[in-house]
């Protein structure tokens, strides 16, 4: 869906640059709703043991944690496959390109 | 949902596309998709959750529990989506 979604966007934008920013926007949103959606679950998991009646406090600063320790995870492991990449490539061409 | 945005711009096609229409359009077509990915993911967790062995109905027990389990989904979604966006606006702070 991503690459017809985002090709689709491109022809239509190609008339018109307003729409063009708008479809990037709105592409943009939606991988930041994909992303929520995922960290939902994952926190879920990890942090729901059982449903009651409310989202106690310990829960909801579990939850939290979860995001704030989820996105350091992603950057760390980024860093660390970048600075392994100068010593020793594993992939033929650099991620941050 | 590509299918269903496609057919509907060939709706058109012949006349000069509006771009506030298209807009409008997208916009309803992505909320459509979010809340169908967050019913989804709902209804698994909760299924997950509140069903032990499949039995011919859902019991008074299991119903409560899934009833409490989809609001506590909710706030969890919430309690993410605000940490996330903090955590944007923290990082877009100290560039």
């Amino acid at each position: 869906m991503e690459s017809a979604w985002s090709s689709r966007g491109t022809s239509l934008g190609s008339s018109d640059p307003q729409l063009q920013r708008f479809m990037e926007a709105e592409v943009q949103k939606q991988r930041v709703q994909l992303l929520i959606h995922h960290m939902t679950e994952l926190c879920w998991e990890k942090c729901m043991d059982k449903p009651g009646p409310r989202l106690d406090g310990r829960a909801e600063l579990c939850l939290v944690n979860c995001v704030e320790r989820f996105i350091d995870t992603s950057q760390f492991i980024l860093n660390r496959l970048e600075q392994t990449q100068k010593a020793r490539p594993l992939f033929s061409e650099r991620l941050s390109d | 949902m590509d299918s269903g945005f496609g057919s509907d711009f060939g709706g058109t096609g012949g006349g000069k596309l509006d771009p506030g229409a298209i807009m409008e359009q997208v916009k309803v077509q992505i909320a459509v998709a979010n809340a169908q990915e967050l019913l989804q993911r709902m209804t698994d967790k909760c299924f997950r959750k509140c069903i032990g062995k499949p039995g011919g109905s859902l019991d008074n027990s299991e119903q409560k529990c899934i009833a409490m389990c989809m609001d506590r989904y909710m706030d969890a979604w919430n309690t993410v989506s605000r940490a996330y966006n903090s955590r944007l606006q923290r990082e877009r702070a100290n560039m």
